[in-house]
């Protein structure tokens, strides 16, 4: 073919790197302006095939073949040199997209779970699924104007996190704020996989916990909206 | 009068996949990643520049230069392309891009980017990285260039 010997020099160089990273949280927690905060954002639409969890939702009457459905997330790229480039993939926040979380969770680097004190509990579905696939992650609570601030301690123990997860406070307007969480989310994926076998630890408690977990933390995040 | 739908609001004038002649897959087995990077594989426009146009007049007579909307037309027919794919083409000679950003960059669903890009690499005209899992990467130096880059910032 003509173009071949442009082929064969491209060869010479590595291949380019790409790597993701998950922002995840509850609805209206401010996963827009986090990814908009530290990225290029870009609009981006996928149609994903309808499954039995989103039925119920997107009513098909009157359009029984229609079998696929258009989601709409954030999407925003940084780039940090000529062949690499860090991609944030904003998870659909509303349950019913939760079927969307396996493709863009596969191969993800880590996550942000952005949290807000007055709804702490929309979280918990976000930290239950990285723990059970041990993907690496960094908590970090958007600091809404009136909101009432808490203790870390409190905080930790209300998500009942592990100790080594990283928690922070972020405005997740600002843009050095927004890059510190995601620093510390590519922190924390460093460290695992240093050790790997740590990987199958939390692995494992994490589906010890998955019986008895979601009421206890529910139990806490009512001490905390209490107090 | 007012009730008319005009240009965007009236939703788009081609159906995505009719695109993709109907394809809902392409002819690969797996779905190309979200963030697989897409790679022209010619260096060139697909019309040659001007330059070169007249280097290369010999072959072709010189009277009979095929304008650059004719060769456009002709590079398409003879690989069954349709525009977007020459959209695409363009956009992975501009910059690194990945699958999910030409969805974002054409408006178009993923998975009609997927089905597109199949018949691209099925002509060997694009070529696409398949991105490291993180446990696979070959050493650490990577995510330590990751901070760097973010703190960079």
């Amino acid at each position: 073919m003509v173009f071949g010997r442009a082929r064969r020099a491209r060869q010479n160089a590595p291949d380019p790197v790409a790597l993701k990273v998950l922002v995840a949280g509850g609805f209206g927690v401010g996963k827009t302006t986090f990814v908009g905060a530290v990225s290029e954002i870009k609009p981006l639409r996928t149609e994903e095939t309808l499954t039995e969890a989103s039925v119920p939702h997107d009513s098909t009457a009157g359009v029984e073949r229609k079998t696929t459905t258009t989601v709409a997330m954030d999407f925003g790229r940084i780039t940090l040199s000529d062949s690499l480039v860090l991609y944030l993939f904003g998870t659909p926040g509303q349950d019913r997209f939760w079927f969307l979380w396996d493709e863009l969770a596969q191969g993800a680097l880590g996550a942000v779970v952005l949290a807000d004190t007055r709804r702490l509990e929309d979280c918990f579905a976000a930290i239950d699924y990285f723990e059970r696939r041990a993907i690496p992650f960094a908590v970090a609570v958007n600091c809404f104007d009136g909101a009432q601030s808490y203790p870390e301690e409190t905080v930790r123990a209300a998500l009942d996190l592990d100790a080594g997860v990283p928690l922070l406070l972020c405005d997740a307007r600002r843009r050095e704020s927004a890059r510190d969480v995601l620093i510390a989310a590519v922190r924390m994926a460093c460290s695992t996989t240093a050790i790997s076998t740590s990987r199958a630890d939390s692995r494992r408690r994490a589906s010890q916990r998955s019986s008895g977990t979601p009421a206890s933390r529910s139990r806490a995040a009512r001490t905390v909206s209490s107090g | 009068m007012t009730e008319r739908w005009f240009d965007d609001a009236a939703g788009p004038v081609v159906r995505p996949y009719a695109m993709t002649r109907g394809r809902t897959r392409g002819a690969s087995d797996e779905p190309l990643d979200l963030i697989a990077l897409v790679l022209a594989e010619d260096e060139r426009p697909t019309v040659p520049a001007d330059a070169e146009k007249s280097e290369e007049a010999g072959s072709d007579g010189v009277e009979g230069q095929p304008t650059r909307a004719e060769t456009e037309e002709r590079f398409q027919y003879e690989h069954r392309l349709v525009p977007e794919h020459l959209d695409i083409l363009r956009l992975c000679r501009e910059e690194l891009i990945s699958v999910a950003e030409l969805a974002a960059a054409l408006d178009l669903p993923v998975g009609v980017v997927r089905v597109l890009l199949d018949d691209l690499l099925d002509v060997e005209l694009v070529r696409v990285t398949r991105p490291v899992p993180p446990a696979e990467l070959p050493d650490e130096s990577v995510l330590r260039e990751v901070i760097d880059g973010l703190r960079a910032l």
